[in-house]
């Protein structure tokens, strides 16, 4: 049954309802591909971050832009945890779902635990819409929904009503109705709406009367949960005690931007970037595109291997040079980065991967291409590796990942992936006097040790094995570089064969040697028996699960590696410590692969290859079983 | 999407490469050398394009730090090692790419690309391409010798159909590229060839490139003396010279022959350019050479005269346009926008919509 209501407020005044106090809300807007799921999911998280909520959110949509209308492989959603007390993951299953479709409601209603809060815009429930997804009989009219508290509003019909004025067609005015879902949310969880409605006028701002309906919808929203006697109960979330300081909410791949932008800031170099188009990675891409007031130079290439051609050829003229890609983007560039090893110059790759191998799943997550970035070139060609654990991470590993290019001369993997790159949360703004100082010295004068005068551009520093760094345009300092060996200092073509293995020990070394920070445990009691060891965006699920096992009155120790190579110094210590060492991936065990190889210790590998994050409720599971293992 | 107008005005030649002044030690040819032992084959045509640039830098008068060459794989592409310069000696196809990131993040460079028809046409064509029709600031020398030597013998995308080689013992089957044609597809603003062997015009070629802004396409017939030699010799041959390549020079009329006995002209029914006895059809009927031609389907003719057969090749500037290189309009993208907005890293990272929790 659907409520037919006015949506003037004076017309049926507003009735007192409950307020219920809740520490944490997971809510989940799904829709079909053209329906502004995100766009929706995006406006209620910066209404939670401007109410001053802890966050995390987990966009999730297909790979096709528009997939046929209605059906299930079209379904797009977003999903949001917000919370009154610091929260680590987006939540494993939604309290409130949104559906705006019979497609979104099959698709979703499986993560729904019963007793959850359910949404439905009924105007999409029509026979032909069910029939697209295999329903024989409309469930919002039978008792298949029994177990949920279900709100029917029909959503499409009274945006149409409440946009009337503005005089568009039925189908600009229908498009409004993700609005209509934001403002009834808004009211249900007393987020303030200030903010959307300002971004509607500015993002509309061109079209005045799109802006307008879209408010009008949102209102309407927001009024129908007011006047409408279906919503009992509203809901509210207090602000979350976070440390102190000044918040702004960010997303992953804004993060590494933002990074980059600082790096070239901080390094007081000109920022690079050649990139190609690439899921889910263009948005670094885009956000560097906007910044060019920093100094930063986008070039989008003709193919992957040209952005990281033009990336190190930019940095062969003294620039930070940066390739932004995902796996297959990689796969293209091996060679490339092969040179850069060769040739000893500072190279910054963000891989932000997604699921694979192949094409794959372009819009959802992985961490598969762990040992591609390890290992992924033809001879002994040692990359530095670091991973982000969250989305705000990622402007730290960025600045990190500059600096170990900068001052190693090396290329260096950033491994992020979709997940964070994509995800959001707040992020305690740094204060710009606070960033590390990347300062480089350009070489200027020759350096012969033999007193010649000349310039030899593989000599290294004693401290760092790098070499120097000498741009054209610096007189005197004339010289070659390129793919062939190259003779230990003078750095000519060298064939001879002991001073080929003395260079590929040499260029081993110097990674080897790079000074990354110890790995740091969090054992809450001391006393833990089992580790959980992860890397990259799995920080989140992991502890989440972690304080839920203690909670539980189980022990257990968590550590999470950003440097994968080189490994903490004190890693192998660490793993000595713990009776058992499991190791949660979304990939088939790579890290566990690397660190039984490196350590010798039999760590349990935990994998899951869904192209979704874990479930803290999962991995709760799975270390439960470990740890009661491991008192037996 | 829109596209607006990005409004800057072209830059002309060498503008902004430092070059050496009166109280310098003047520049000599040995000046670029660099202490290298060359170790091409004896007989290579690459000697000859070495020595044709090591002697013609010196007149061009840039500071040799601010000069770079960048190359690919293959024969030619050692030849940055042989110049006393700042060099990279890159990988299979992609000095192109690696040579635009460089042009693009430092105006006050000459950046110079050396590759051949193996690594230019094949492996690199992506880049090729694109680099052209960008039209970044490069000057890309094609070292076609219509062979593969450094893998010792296989055919070329320039290689004539039929060749026998040793991934061809029954005769190649693929049609070749003719470069200068490729180069004038892509809307190349400057597009000229040479032959190694004629150092006079090959220096022309070379100081014309040098001074062009823009990406600059020179194609050189080399000769390959182990694997292809002779591939080029009826246009050495005397007698036959004269009458097979078709030197252009701007401003006259196409004639060439051992008494000028054969020109250019333009066949009124289909467009085309075509080769005939200035007795036949009168000098008056002789194209003039203009390779300012914005049209490049002028040039694009003159590219068609010659075939895979040697038959006629055309020499010389077959273009020369100017149009604002690719990272002139970079480069004054990132300056404007830093004079319209300043560098406030503190408020990037701040944004708009920000919370304080105290």
């Amino acid at each position: 049954m659907t409520q037919d209501v006015g949506l003037d407020p004076a017309a049926s005044p507003a009735r007192p309802t409950e307020v219920r106090r809740l520490d944490r809300v997971v809510i989940r807007f799904a829709g079909d591909s053209g329906d502004g799921m995100q766009l929706t999911g995006d406006r209620f998280t910066s209404e939670a971050a401007a109410f001053g909520n802890d966050l995390a959110t987990l966009p999730n949509f297909p790979a096709e832009i528009r997939a046929p209308q209605g059906t299930l492989p079209g379904v797009s959603s977003f999903q949001l945890h917000f919370a009154d007390y610091d929260i680590l993951t987006p939540g494993d299953r939604p309290d409130v779902l949104v559906a705006m479709n019979p497609a979104a409601l099959k698709s979703n209603l499986g993560d729904l635990p019963q007793g959850g809060t359910l949404i439905v815009n009924t105007d999409e429930f029509t026979r032909r819409n069910l029939t697209k997804v295999g329903y024989d009989r409309n469930p919002l009219e039978d008792d298949s929904l029994s177990a949920y508290t279900v709100h029917k509003v029909p959503m499409a019909s009274l945006t149409l009503g409440a946009v009337s004025e503005t005089g568009l067609s039925k189908k600009d005015a229908e498009r409004a109705k993700n609005m209509f879902a934001l403002g009834l949310l808004s009211w249900m969880y007393h987020r303030p709406t200030e903010g959307t409605e300002g971004f509607l006028r500015e993002k509309f701002a061109r079209k005045p009367e799109i802006a307008e309906a879209n408010v009008l919808a949102f209102r309407a929203g927001w009024n129908y949960g007011e006047t409408t006697e279906s919503f009992a109960v509203t809901y509210e979330v207090a602000p979350a005690e976070l440390p102190t300081g000044t918040y702004r909410q960010i997303t992953g791949n804004t993060a590494l931007a933002y990074g980059l932008v600082a790096a070239g800031q901080q390094a007081k170099l000109p920022v690079f970037l050649g990139s190609y188009p690439i899921t889910p990675a263009s948005d670094v891409l885009h956000e560097l595109a906007r910044h060019k007031n920093f100094g930063v130079t986008t070039f989008q290439a003709e193919d992957e291997i040209a952005g990281i051609g033009a990336a190190l050829g930019a940095s062969f003229g003294g620039a930070l040079g940066v390739t932004t890609t995902s796996g297959p983007g990689v796969a293209l560039k091996s060679e490339t980065i092969g040179l850069a090893v060769m040739t000893e110059m500072p190279l910054v790759v963000c891989d932000i991967q997604r699921g694979g191998p192949s094409t794959g799943l372009p819009t959802k997550t992985e961490q598969a291409d762990l040992l591609q970035a390890m290992f992924g070139r033809n001879g002994e060609a040692p990359v530095p590796i670091v991973a982000p654990c969250s989305p705000a991470d990622c402007f730290d590993a960025a600045l990190e990942a500059a600096r170990i290019a900068l001052t190693y001369r090396t290329p260096v993997f950033l491994l992020s992936d979709g997940y964070i790159a994509n995800g959001s949360e707040p992020w305690l703004i740094p204060d710009v006097e606070q960033l590390p100082d990347l300062t480089v010295e350009f070489a200027t004068e020759p350096n012969a040790p033999d007193g010649s005068g000349e310039f030899w551009p593989y000599l290294r520093d004693q401290e760092t094995l790098a070499r120097p760094w000498a741009v054209p345009g610096t007189p005197g300092l004339e010289h070659r570089v390129g793919g062939l060996e190259k003779a230990d200092g003078k750095g000519n073509i060298s064939y001879d064969p002991d001073n080929h293995d003395r260079m590929v020990r040499l260029r081993q070394a110097k990674i080897d040697g790079i000074a990354v920070p110890d790995v740091v445990v969090d054992d809450p009691t001391a006393d833990a028996e089992v580790l959980a060891l992860g890397w990259g965006s799995t920080f989140g699920p992991i502890g989440a699960a972690c304080r839920r096992v203690r909670r539980l009155g189980m022990k257990i120790a968590q550590a999470h590696v950003r440097h994968l190579n080189p490994l903490p110094a004190n890693l192998g210590e660490v793993l000595g410590r713990y009776r058992r060492v499991v190791v949660p991936e979304m990939n088939l065990g790579q890290f566990a692969w690397l660190l039984r190889a490196r350590y010798l210790v039999d760590v349990v590998s935990h994998t899951k290859v869904a192209g979704l994050p874990f479930k803290a409720e999962e991995l709760q599971g799975v270390f439960t079983e470990i740890i009661k293992g491991a008192a037996a | 999407m829109t596209a607006i107008d990005l409004g800057l005005p072209t830059i002309a030649g060498l503008a902004g490469v430092p070059t050496v002044s009166d109280s310098d030690v003047p520049q000599k040819a040995k000046d670029f050398k660099s202490d290298q032992e060359v170790r091409w084959c004896p007989g290579c045509g690459d000697y000859a394009v070495l020595a044709a640039m090591q002697g013609f830098l010196p007149e061009l008068g840039l500071r040799r730090e601010n000069i770079v060459f960048v190359s690919g794989i293959g024969c030619s592409s050692r030849f940055p090692y042989y110049m006393n310069t700042y060099g990279m000696h890159s990988i299979h196809g992609r000095a192109p790419a690696i040579a635009t990131g460089l042009s693009v993040a430092r105006p006050d460079l000459s950046v110079w690309v050396i590759t051949g028809d193996g690594d230019a046409l094949s492996i690199g064509g992506n880049h090729l391409m694109h680099a052209l029709r960008r039209n970044v600031n490069l000057k890309i020398l094609l070292f076609n010798n219509r062979i593969y030597g450094l893998t010792k013998g296989q055919y070329s995308p320039t290689s004539e159909v039929g060749k026998v080689t040793k991934s061809t013992p029954m005769g190649s089957l693929d049609h070749p590229f003719n470069p200068v044609s490729l180069a004038l597809g892509a809307e190349a603003t400057f597009v000229a060839r040479a032959l190694d062997s004629d150092r006079k015009q090959l220096t022309e070629v070379l100081r014309a490139a040098a001074q062009h802004r823009g990406t600059a396409l020179v194609e050189i017939y080399q000769n390959c003396p182990i694997f292809n030699d002779g591939a080029f010799d009826v246009l050495k041959e005397p007698g036959e010279r004269e009458r097979r390549i078709i030197p252009l020079r701007s401003g006259e009329p196409i004639r060439f022959g051992a008494e000028g006995e054969y020109g250019v002209v333009r066949d009124p029914a289909t467009g085309s350019l075509q080769v005939r006895k200035v007795a036949e059809v009168g000098e008056d009927a002789l194209v003039t050479h203009d390779a300012a031609l914005d049209d490049p389907s002028y040039a694009f003719a003159l590219s068609r005269l010659g075939g895979q057969d040697l038959e006629h090749t055309v020499t010389g500037v077959f273009r020369a346009v100017s149009r604002t290189s690719y990272d002139d309009l970079a480069r004054s993208q990132v300056q404007q926008a830093h004079e319209d907005r300043g560098a406030d890293l503190a408020a990037l990272l701040r944004g708009r919509d920000t919370w304080t929790v105290s």
